[in-house]
């Protein structure tokens, strides 16, 4: 069958797709966007979490066929959707209405930014527009093998849009779906913490 | 940065930018966050086939037939194979022993064995035509323990062995042995006044690397074949794939493609050979990639282990013996097994002063899933027992359970039990001191205005309790494990560096077969460089077969020794520059030949900081490049009689404490926090340092309270080979883990670092499982805790 969906604002066509493919084969296998991830293709890590009309989902679990017409935002397409949403009515969001900061504190923050003592190497890809969740998730050492990354990312992003101020609590049940076998999750959290802070900051 | 105790000098490092000591990003960290990194899993081919591997469904039989036809037959698929239509005489492949069939030939000896493998144009197509293979079993009996492996009328796993540990084994369905005696037990028995004893059970646990196995094979046209692969050790993988396929291992190029975690589970092969026929086979290139059920039977595991401990101790708390038994159960193939019968003997005691000691590990071969190595590596599981029966020790002799380890505390000077000395700083009373130092977290944090955040409970949104039944526990734990391959194994690395003039900068590139798996060695080595030869841009060139071996990123090894060997090829390639400038520019400044000369910021300085030259100038045209090869001090074989010699190369020590809150009425545990002191020798990125010993230290909490591969005693076959049975730590049952770093350097090791992976891994299960003891006073003498452990219903 063919599929006709948007993805990361631009639109797609997939074709010859079985029945059977899910969201997360198409994009990998069909569309050359392998950046959702397929650690257990049963629902259960959220390494292939993707946005399917603004709502984080699991794309192993989608039927391809589902998404017909309808909106995808993947990793590869975060760092843009962030941008749009702080250009737009989101802008005042943070700025203006994060008063109370539940995790990192800002001085923590700037720590975090004059700390970053990178190098310039050729693999860093310096120059790449990223969203704050993004930077952030660098910035904390929140990436290892990296594998995880990529749905915690938008799984991240989605609950800072929601709840731009969250608690620890907060923050731990949101990303409760995605499995990292690296981390230990703290430096996630910090992450979260920073990119919040960051965020309400309006940096 | 979520740390405490960092000392005040962890960032010294070189004055050039990025060196060591600072906590530089990772050079890979923005490609890993936008999703352009190149996983295995990520490779893609036009006109590229999908292999798929057909896997037994029995764990011990007689293959009677194998019926192909149908499966060929299919519309999509252009190739099937089975053990017949391997290419040489070559069939079986091993980490050390070589008893591990490439496809299985008349017999299956675990559940999940390949049996066949089919190549076609699309990865369901594939799946399906797998399925249409016909193979006939003929089940045998399986062996599921020590019992049934050594039964006079055993069946033996593996008829004829040959390898080099039969001759020395009670019986031939035991993989290898190792027992160590020091002094006298019986005599030292007769001075203790309090023994105890305990027998303790560690369930099989799983690395569950969250990228699965897989990789591309493309064939090449001189009969070669380009392999993108995901593993720990690419020339290992080399030596083991060519002679299969029969081709020179020149011909067999591979490339290390992007690591998703490994943890152990990727030092053997899985799907590369495969992966090699078939595209081999069919001409085209062939992906395989396994899905989360086939990963759970596509890689090895950690050793289940069943250990029995006696320990003494006088009235003032000094340990008197050791005596132990550990049977590990190695599965149906060898892997990592004897190996790991070397650590868990020869660190059996764990970090502790003990004069007489009787210690016998063995490594059964069974029809259970293979074992080999994961994090920790035979230490996790003695770690577990031994630290279980010193708070044993101390509740009889009647000592605060810390003060009772202190006093029994290894340190720089002590004898391990196989003779040798511990020759570098072992601060194990000092960092038992400092877990304990470490402010509790506050009771009650689950209590707020609004009533209680079930969230912080025991059952979280389950919403079991609102604290009723919950208690607080507390628990200390300690443990040492080896750094680098032991016994005698010639454990290099190798590393090949250039030092060039680019666009008027220099520039160095840095050329390894070291798998970056997600450990940050490809930060380490940069920062190395960039210490060495003063230079701020460094390029990491891609892992691949195209330079020396550099040893498996395994054994916490990689920053000691492919870290060793790039810092060895940086100096020579300093001295060689430093000629180059002396013999263009020595005559205009003396400090060219009297002082002791540097390069640093770019430029060739004297120690006293005066800048003689731009390094660009020095080199003009011209790059230095050379490859190298590094080794640490030479260890030798364990004595197969006493287990006495010089085995191992470093030691790495870390001790946990754990504050759990256990609802008692349920069963349920709630991890509170797990507090971590470690020795790391030298912090070359204390960000990285810290994210090892959180990780490590959350694997131990998940096989403390939830991870296992449940094998069914009955037919050997694995129960829950998923994510959804299989549990691993998620964000909410992991708690805060403050770690305290401590850095004593080893003289012998570069930068006086420690290897530093695996420690954390260690102690963290030993301590939860005392703080769930510490909550509810049962003896719980297994791991994983269950629900039903703590409620009396299992």
């Amino acid at each position: 069958m063919r599929v006709n969906f948007t993805v990361n604002g631009r639109p797609q066509e997939a074709d010859d797709v079985w029945e059977g493919e899910s969201l997360l084969y198409v994009l990998r296998e069909r569309l050359g966007l392998p950046g959702s991830k397929n650690a257990c293709e049963q629902g259960e890590c959220g390494s292939c979490t993707v946005r399917l009309d603004g709502v984080p989902v699991c794309s192993c679990l989608v039927a391809a066929g589902q998404v017909e017409g309808r909106e995808v935002v993947t990793v590869e397409g975060l760092a843009e959707y962030a941008a749009q949403r702080s250009c737009g009515t989101g802008a005042c969001e943070a700025g203006a209405c994060g008063t109370e900061s539940g995790g990192t504190s800002l001085d923590e923050a700037r720590r975090w930014s004059a700390q970053g003592a990178r190098g310039t190497d050729s693999q860093t890809g310096e120059g790449v527009e990223l969203a704050p969740v993004q930077q952030a998730f660098i910035d904390a050492g929140a990436v290892q093998c990296g594998f995880c990354t990529p749905g915690l990312l938008v799984a991240a992003d989605e609950m800072l849009e929601r709840n731009p101020d969250p608690t620890d609590a907060d923050i731990r049940e949101a990303l409760s779906g995605n499995l990292c076998r690296c981390t230990g999750y703290e430096t996630i959290m910090d992450a979260v913490r920073l990119a919040a802070a960051r965020q309400s900051e309006g940096a | 940065m979520g740390t405490t105790g960092l000392p005040a000098n962890i960032t010294q490092g070189s004055r050039t930018k990025g060196g060591i000591g600072e906590s530089t990003l990772r050079p890979d960290g923005t490609l890993k966050v936008t999703g352009e990194f190149a996983y295995s899993s990520d490779m893609w081919h036009e006109d590229m086939l999908w292999g798929h591997i057909l896997r037994s469904t029995v764990a011990h039989a007689d293959i009677v037939s194998i019926d192909t036809a149908e499966a060929l037959a299919t519309p999509g698929v252009y190739a099937v194979m089975t053990y017949d239509d391997l290419p040489t005489e070559v069939k079986n492949y091993g980490l050390e022993i070589q008893d591990t069939p490439v496809l299985a030939h008349g017999k299956v000896r675990h559940h999940g064995e390949p049996v066949a493998i089919v190549a076609a144009d699309h990865p369901e197509t594939a799946r399906r035509a797998a399925a249409k293979i016909k193979v006939e079993y003929r089940e045998l009996p399986v062996i599921t323990d020590e019992a049934s492996a050594t039964a006079p009328d055993a069946i033996l796993i593996h008829e004829n062995r040959t390898d080099h540990h039969i001759g020395h084994v009670p019986h031939p369905n035991i993989v290898h042995r190792q027992p160590i005696v020091r002094g006298d037990v019986a005599e030292a028995r007769e001075r203790a006044d309090f023994i105890v004893e305990g027998e303790y059970v560690f369930g099989m646990q799983d690395q569950a690397f969250l990228g699965p196995e897989s990789g591309l094979a493309v064939p090449a046209e001189d009969g070669g074949v380009d392999l993108y692969i995901a593993t720990q050790w690419l020339h290992s993988d080399l030596r083991q794939i060519a002679p299969v396929l029969g081709l020179p291992e020149d011909k067999v190029r591979m490339t290390l493609a992007g690591v998703g975690g490994a943890f152990g589970g990727r030092e053997d092969l899985s799907m590369q050979i495969h992966a090699c026929l078939l595209a081999l086979r069919t001409g085209k290139p062939v992906k395989i990639v396994y899905n989360r059920f086939e990963s759970f039977f596509g890689h090895v595991h950690r050793h289940p282990a069943k250990l029995h401990y006696e320990h003494g101790a006088t009235r003032d708390g000094k340990l008197t013996h050791v005596k132990c038994r550990i049977v590990l159960d190695g599965g149906a193939y060898a892997s990592a097994s004897p190996a790991v019968v070397g650590n868990a003997s020869s660190l059996g005691v764990g970090p502790y002063v003990v004069d007489d000691v009787d210690i016998e590990a063995i490594a059964l071969y069974t029809n259970n899933p293979p074992c080999g190595a994961m994090r920790g590596f035979g230490a996790v599981q003695a770690c577990f027992a031994y630290e279980a029966q010193m708070d044993k020790l101390a509740d009889a002799v009647g000592m605060d359970r810390v003060e009772f380890r202190q006093r029994n505390a290894m340190s720089q000077g002590t004898l391990l039990p196989t003779g040798q000395v511990v020759d570098s700083p072992a601060p194990v009373a000092e960092l038992l001191r400092r877990v304990k130092a470490m402010p509790l977290p506050p009771e009650r944090q689950w209590e707020s205005s609004e009533g209680a955040d079930v969230r912080q409970l025991p059952g979280g949104l389950s919403n079991t309790t609102h604290g009723e039944g919950v208690v607080r526990g507390v628990g200390y734990a300690v443990g040492i494990k080896n750094v680098g391959f032991s016994e005698g194994f010639d454990d290099y690395s190798t590393a090949r560096v250039r030092l060039e003039a680019v666009a008027g900068e220099p520039v160095v590139t840095v050329h390894t077969a070291m798998a970056e798996v997600g450990q940050g060695g490809v930060t380490v080595h940069a920062q190395i460089a960039r210490t060495e030869l003063g230079v701020t841009q460094v390029t990491i060139h891609p892992a691949d077969t195209q330079v020396g071996s550099a040893g498996s990123t395994s054994a916490s090894r990689q920053t000691y020794v492919t870290g060793g060997a790039v810092k060895n090829a940086c100096e020579l390639v300093r001295e060689q520059v430093l000629e180059m400038g002396r013999r263009k520019f020595g005559t205009y400044h003396p400090a060219w030949a009297t002082a002791e000369l540097l390069l640093e910021g770019g430029k060739v300085v004297t120690d006293a900081g005066e800048a003689l030259a731009d390094l660009v100038d020095v080199l003009g045209d011209e790059a230095v490049e050379l490859e190298r090869e590094w080794r640490h001090r030479p260890t030798e074989p364990f004595d197969l009689r006493t287990g006495q010699g010089n085995g191992h190369v470093q030691y790495s020590f870390a001790a946990h404490r754990a504050v759990v809150e256990v609802d008692t009425e349920l069963g349920l545990v709630k991890v509170i926090e797990l507090a971590c002191a470690q020795d790391v020798g030298k912090a070359l990125n204390p960000l990285s340092v810290v994210g090892q010993i959180q990780g490590g230290t959350t694997q131990g909490l998940g096989v403390a309270v939830m991870e296992e591969i449940v094998v069914d005693p009955k037919t050997a076959k694995v129960k829950n080979p998923s994510f959804t049975d299989y549990l691993i730590p998620t964000i909410l049952d992991t708690p805060t883990i403050p770690v305290d770093v401590l850095e004593l350097a080893d003289e012998h090791a570069p930068y006086g670092l420690r290897g530093i992976g695996e420690a954390p891994t260690l102690s963290s299960t030993p301590a939860v499982l005392a703080a769930i003891r510490n909550a509810t006073g049962l003896e719980l003498n297994r791991t994983p805790v269950r629900p039903e452990h703590l409620t009396g219903t299992a």
